[in-house]
């Protein structure tokens, strides 16, 4: 690959951006309006990295893709542990098939591609040779939700969670991340049965300065308190959710963050949410001071928080009035999942409008 | 990878290898009695390989079901478990009173096997197309930890409809999985006809030699060519992964049901049951029909 690139022309920059092979410094902001992509690479794709410290260690871990080596970052992996690196090409069904053999042999295997095609090209094979047999395999669809954006709804994963999350002895985890990212693959090495991690688009910006200590497969941690509202949220939603791109973040809610649901067997399940109500179609978006842009009123659907399990009741919310902190809420209990597929959009509305 | 062998052939072990294929076929109609259905012409059709993997092939310690260098075997054509499951329990994998529960309620044993329930099933199969893959994940698995098992698979014909089969395929001719042998059982039917007819698959020889494969096809009822092929996949470039096509006859061993549609699931009752039973019990006859494959071109 090296020799390719020294022979690359300028406009191929973009592609090393996308590749996570810019170099450090480099950004694709246009110099007068200043938009455009301040980041010059990916570094939330931290798992081919993380893995290969770990494979240092753990023999059984193996790495897999289908053709996204360089967009996923396994080519981290891939350089350090060369043997135990397999890029099937664009064959999503054989990757989740080969894991499960690889798994049933003793392997521990991480199979990354788009979110789209791992749960829904694989969801056949998840199902029947990695969650109902046990396997140890531990899948990372990346760019989730809409962050593949004007490459279309092919490439889109919106509907990720909610069919994963109908897997029984399936385990569905949402990195927040690169740091929380860390903390889930290491969590994950001893973790039973099948694992979807979700993960967003490589950009995401960091939540915590240092790998959570306290991170534990399943269980919720309160990030900040308050007495307006709770958001329960998970994944790249919880960015967005603390404000962190104000200035002052507002100091009257409090949020808590869960990575994880857990299997669909052990969950009630519920949900009597009313989803599909793509918040992206809104005609006229506020941000809130929490910067979570908020559906037009009335839309009550989006304003019940509801919860199940372990995860701390929310306050009752009324967000039809124009001067709560909050606007919109967004809950994932633990977990009616389905709503995070819009949160997910939700934050990437956010990201275009930046 | 163990240096080439040559399997001697003696007169008791053919004799005791069609002993056990004739045992897994009456298996196969007891079981079905009592499950009330059952699929015996996927069964019958291999019931020959079936005896020369248990009984001869596969490098296997009952005592010992997760031994770690124990060769691989997938059936991904899961439904013909109803032929395997006695000849694991007679091999002492589990004992074989446990059949008499096959396919009641909370039974281990359904149509379709499951590897966390049966001991001696090294994965769970029945939608087709997934079993090749995951032999391919064995294999490399094999390579990975430098062990010398190697890994068998069985699939159908029907099932090379499956898209996943071709991209399996490709990728152990990509992996130069020479220590991966699959078994294509060719009993030239499936449920809804010949496979010629309902979306053709020859020339398969040719076929899978494009993706990289060593390609032998003999006759899956001949016990001797079965064991001369499996020695020859042993045998041959151990940069590429092996391939036996079997062709066989769909519902071998009972002339009524071979090559005949009708039967890919049945049900044997009264007076046809024990036709059968004792048809099977006086040992194979000549194939009564015959649908010819069209000759492989060149």
């Amino acid at each position: 690959m090296s020799q390719l690139r020294d022979a690359k022309p300028i406009s191929q920059d973009l592609a090393d951006v996308f590749r996570g092979d810019a170099e450090a410094g480099y950004s694709l902001k246009d110099p007068n309006s200043g938009k455009g992509i301040s980041v010059t690479s990916i570094p939330a794709f931290v798992a081919g990295e993380e893995l290969a410290a770990l494979a240092d260690d753990d023999h059984r871990i193996v790495v897999l893709t289908a053709d996204l080596a360089f967009a996923n970052r396994t080519m981290d992996f891939a350089a350090r542990h060369p043997d135990r690196f397999f890029n099937v090409g664009v064959a999503e069904q054989n990757m989740i098939s080969i894991a499960a053999g690889l798994a049933s042999a003793g392997m521990l295997p991480f199979a990354a591609t788009f979110a789209s095609y791992v749960a829904l090209t694989g969801c056949e094979q998840i199902r029947t040779d990695l969650a109902y047999t046990g396997m140890p395999v531990r899948l990372l669809g990346h760019h989730s939700g809409m962050s593949l954006g004007f490459y279309g709804t092919s490439h889109h994963a919106l509907e990720d969670i909610a069919m994963m999350r109908a897997i029984a002895d399936l385990t569905v985890v949402c990195a927040a991340d690169s740091n929380q990212l860390r903390a889930i693959l290491r969590a994950s090495l001893d973790h039973p049965g099948a694992m979807y991690i979700r993960l967003g688009r490589g950009r995401d910006p960091e939540v915590y300065s240092e790998v959570p200590a306290d991170f534990e497969i399943g269980r919720a941690t309160r990030l900040r308190d308050g007495d307006a509202a709770t958001i329960i949220t998970t994944g790249s939603e919880l960015w967005a959710c603390l404000g962190q791109r104000n200035a002052s973040p507002p100091t009257t809610s409090r949020s808590a963050s869960s990575t994880c649901t857990r299997s669909a067997r052990s969950i009630p399940r519920k949900c009597s949410t009313p989803v599909g109500t793509p918040l992206s179609s809104s005609p006229s978006k506020s941000t809130t001071a929490a910067g979570v842009s908020a559906p037009p009123s009335p839309r009550p659907s989006w304003t019940t928080a509801r919860t199940h399990g372990s995860i701390a009741s929310p306050s009752p919310t009324s967000t039809s009035s124009s001067d709560h902190p909050l606007r919109c809420m967004r809950t994932t209990g633990s977990m009616p999942m389905a709503w995070s597929s819009h949160c997910v959009s939700c934050s990437d509305h956010e990201q275009e409008l930046r | 990878m163990e240096s080439a062998r040559r399997t001697e052939r003696s007169p008791e072990l053919l004799a005791m290898l069609a002993d056990r294929a004739k045992f897994s076929r009456l298996e196969t109609v007891r079981l079905a009695k009592i499950a009330g259905a059952g699929h015996y012409t996927g069964a019958f059709s291999a019931a020959e390989l079936f005896a020369v993997l248990y009984y001869e092939r596969l490098r296997l310690d009952p005592s010992r079901p997760d031994w770690p260098d124990r060769d691989r075997f997938v059936l991904s054509k899961g439904h013909a478990a109803i032929g395997l499951y006695s000849l694991l329990a007679d091999r002492g994998f589990f004992d074989a009173a446990l059949l008499d529960s096959y396919t009641r309620f909370g039974s281990p044993f359904g149509d379709h096997p499951d590897m966390k329930k049966v001991v001696g099933i090294d994965f769970s199969s029945g939608s087709l197309g997934h079993g090749l893959s995951i032999a391919v994940g064995m294999a490399l698995a094999a390579r990975i930890q430098d062990r010398s098992y190697r890994t068998y698979c069985m699939c159908g014909d029907g099932e090379l409809g499956e898209g996943q089969i071709w991209e399996a395929a490709m990728s152990a001719g990509h992996f130069h999985l020479g220590n991966l042998i699959r078994i294509i059982d060719r009993n030239q039917l499936s449920i809804d006809g010949p496979t010629e007819e309902l979306m053709g698959m020859e020339p398969l020889h040719d076929r899978f030699m494009a993706f990289g494969w060593q390609v032998q096809r003999i006759d899956g009822h001949d016990i001797e060519a079965i064991l001369d092929a499996l020695d020859a996949a042993e045998a041959d470039d151990p940069a590429k992964p092996q391939m036996v096509i079997a062709d066989t006859v769909k519902g071998r061993g009972v002339q009524r049901m071979e090559l005949d549609v009708g039967w890919h699931v049945g049900k044997l009752v009264g007076a046809d049951h024990d036709d059968v039973v004792a048809e099977l019990q006086a040992g194979l006859r000549p194939v009564r029909n015959t649908a010819p494959i069209p000759a492989e071109t060149a």
